[in-house]
């Protein structure tokens, strides 16, 4: 295997950090057998730990830092599904991994497993800061105007074990890109980063105040040029207004966009810029010194690709009509010549979305080590990318894919489904989730017919908490409880790119079997109403949602 | 009562502990308690003559005295004793000191071994806090006292 790239490398330091924070969770587990914790003290603990339970069992959720691992850390999370889980994992939308089916008493050994490959479940959950996400494409995209990356570990470091925001009033995600093409859904975060150049070194833009959840709202500009130097700066006087003035009363009316929306963006800014005003700037400067130092932790891959690298691709396409179907759909132009980010496909037809065997992983950190440096990146749709491929073994990447069931000509497309757990593990949800995702995948499994819908996304959640997004859908679906019967509620137009925008809701909720079928109206509906180059959101915006609720409830 | 140090600062038992509302109304209080939604920044006119800030934890979920704990230190300059009461956990022993509390009144039964370990459990963090803390190498991570 090659030197691991892409994510920042631990030294002694950083493991001798998660030894002690396993031993203290130890003892935490131990002080909830003898009774010292009660059970409402031990939960925020755990959960900042990643561990909740759930409907039927414990669940662990891991860490992956922007979603960047290396194939040492994905064949560990291979053998921990093995051995611990059963025999498979779930890549969630805040690019982490999650065990369904963890024993708390086996949950000590995992966290020293995963800590033998520098990772961890530090804050996967709790009302703190979650672990940082970023663009799957960071450091690839030959759309990017600035790295993120070294940037969001730096929030990662900040954030983790922050003295004053480990007991916020609820939990804070934080997301930051640095390409105009939005693929962190920065405006749908707590707090959303948009890094670009500035005259003098990198700027962030900054939202805040953007959720899902029951209340979605779209996240606000609070600051439009923040300078490197005083990020850091800027964070803590964000996270430091809504701590100290965050609603504790009632948690469904916590997190920082119930706040901002309260007293309006202006009043927001105007208490940060005096807390800014009172702050120690040289305190909180994030130094050029600092950023380097972090920077250099970083592993550059050697990109070197054959002159007719594209000329092999091209060829290639030409002879295999299958393989160009994929290349259309699971490939993103890469900012060096001869090479292409691939998208790894979770969401076969009939499959679960985000769901992968323990095989399946170690099958992806062996492709990883062959075709782009052992790294792996996952992504905020439950998909994993190969962010280096060079450009004339695409083919042979492809066709390895292909042995082990992961070739699914999809990203982007209507089989690209998200959906949350729903009923089937979440104590929470109204109904299930995954059996009606499985139905739609099947239902448009075609890759020909795919790709003649063209882009097209679905996000399905089991009940109103969101975790599926279906705000942000362009359909969304989300479940409610019908004396007992599963009913899904239709919403159309959500998206959460640079046009981010919230689903308005289609009519009255319908049957699980109904809903597949009004969708398949819907989709009808637009392909035969669309002109010429039109996506399924450009018609719809044209035409307004009459015609698609017309089809949709026309056999009900 | 029982009193747990968390630094360097001795903590002194007083007598009198007077509510923020009534503060106006002693002008010689050398001690004062601010509950969780009080601003740090009302205590401004007495600061010179205060001795003692007692933070109150109305359960150990509740992260304002975190912030309070800040302010006092950061932008009102306030160099008496701070210390935490309430709803508090030995977990929390370290993320107090580094955010300038000095002191913890114990609950009933608490033991103070328990919190000397989680005191001193991490030998690294990665940002800084209020306290002048070495940096470790290069970086943002510091080493706690």
């Amino acid at each position: 295997m090659n030197a691991p790239v892409g994510h920042y490398q631990y030294d002694q330091i950083d493991r001798n950090f998660l030894q002690s924070r396993i031993e203290e969770f130890e003892s935490q587990v131990q002080r909830r057998i003898d009774g010292t914790l009660t059970e409402d003290e031990f939960k925020p603990l755990r959960l900042m730990n990643g561990l909740y339970l759930q409907l039927h069992a414990y669940m662990l959720r891991i860490a992956i830092p922007y979603g960047i691992l290396d194939s040492r850390q994905m064949r560990k999370l291979s053998d921990i599904a093995h051995r611990y889980d059963r025999d498979y994992g779930h890549f969630t939308t805040r690019q982490n991994i999650q065990f369904n089916w963890i024993r708390l008493e086996d949950t000590p050994a995992i966290l020293r497993e995963l800590a033998d490959v520098d990772m961890h479940a530090i804050q996967t959950s709790g009302n703190c800061i979650r672990n940082v996400t970023s663009d799957e494409f960071a450091g690839a995209a030959a759309d990017e105007l600035v790295d993120p990356r070294v940037h969001a570990e730096i929030l990662r470091q900040w954030s983790t074990l922050h003295p004053e925001f480990t007991f916020l009033p609820r939990k804070f995600k934080i997301a930051i890109s640095g390409s105009p093409n939005d693929r962190v859904a920065a405006r749908f975060h707590d707090i959303g980063i948009l890094a670009r150049p500035g005259v003098d070194g990198t700027v962030f833009r900054i939202f805040v105040g953007g959720g899902m959840g029951r209340t979605p709202i779209i996240g606000q500009e609070i600051f439009d040029a923040v300078p490197e130097d005083r990020l850091l700066a800027t964070l803590e006087a964000i996270v430091r207004v809504y701590n100290a003035h965050g609603r504790r009363d009632n948690i469904y009316k916590a997190r920082i966009k119930i706040l901002v929306q309260a007293i309006g963006i202006e009043a927001y800014r105007e208490a940060v810029e005096a807390e800014l005003a009172l702050m120690n700037p040289d305190h909180y400067r994030l130094t050029p010194e600092t950023v380097a130092a972090i920077r250099a932790r970083f592993a550059v891959p050697e990109l070197v690709a054959p002159d007719n690298a594209s000329e092999v691709l091209a060829q290639q396409r030409i002879a295999d009509r299958e393989f160009d179907l994929w290349v259309r759909s699971n490939t993103h132009e890469h900012r060096a010549s001869g090479h292409i980010i691939a998208v790894v496909s979770m969401k076969p037809a009939g499959g679960i979305p985000g769901d992968a065997t323990s095989v399946q992983m170690k099958r992806l950190a062996d492709l990883a080590d062959v075709h782009s440096f052992g790294e792996l990146r996952i992504t905020h749709l439950q998909n994993v990318v190969l962010g280096h491929v060079r450009q004339d073994r695409l083919h042979d990447l492809w066709l390895s894919l292909r042995e082990v069931g992961l070739a699914s000509a999809n990203v982007g497309l209507i089989g690209d489904i998200v959906a949350c757990p729903g009923l089937d593990y979440c104590a929470l949800a109204n109904s299930r989730s995954i059996p009606i995702a499985q139905k739609l995948g099947a239902r448009f499994g075609n890759a020909d017919l795919q790709a003649e819908i063209g882009a097209l996304s679905i996000n399905i959640s089991g009940c109103i908490n969101a975790c599926g997004h279906h705000h942000a859908g362009n359909i969304g679906l989300l479940g409610v409880d019908k004396r007992g019967e599963e009913f899904f509620q239709i919403t159309l137009g959500g998206r959460a790119d640079q046009g981010a925008a919230i689903g308005s809701i289609l009519g009255p909720a319908l049957p699980e079997d109904d809903t597949v079928d009004a969708i398949a109206r819907i989709v009808d509906c637009y392909l035969g109403k669309r002109t010429a180059g039109e996506t399924f959101l450009d018609t719809l915006s044209r035409l307004g949602d009459v015609p698609f609720k017309d089809a949709a409830y026309e056999a009900v | 009562m029982k009193l747990f140090d968390l630094g360097a600062r001795a903590s002194n038992f007083h007598e009198q502990l007077v509510p923020l509302d009534e503060l106006q109304n002693f002008p010689d209080a050398r001690a004062v308690l601010l509950e969780a939604e009080h601003d740090p920044e009302r205590l401004k006119p007495f600061l010179a003559h205060l001795e003692l800030v007692v933070l109150r934890f109305p359960i150990f979920r509740d992260g304002r005295p975190f912030t309070q704990a800040r302010a006092l230190r950061e932008y009102l300059g306030f160099n008496g004793e701070i210390r935490a009461e309430g709803h508090i956990l030995p977990d929390q022993a370290a993320f107090l000191k580094r955010c300038g509390v000095d002191s913890v009144v114990l609950s009933e039964g608490s033991d103070p071994a328990l919190w000397e370990k989680q005191l001193h459990r991490f030998h690294e963090a990665y940002q800084r806090a209020v306290l002048p803390e070495a940096p470790l190498g290069v970086g943002l991570r510091v080493k706690p006292n």
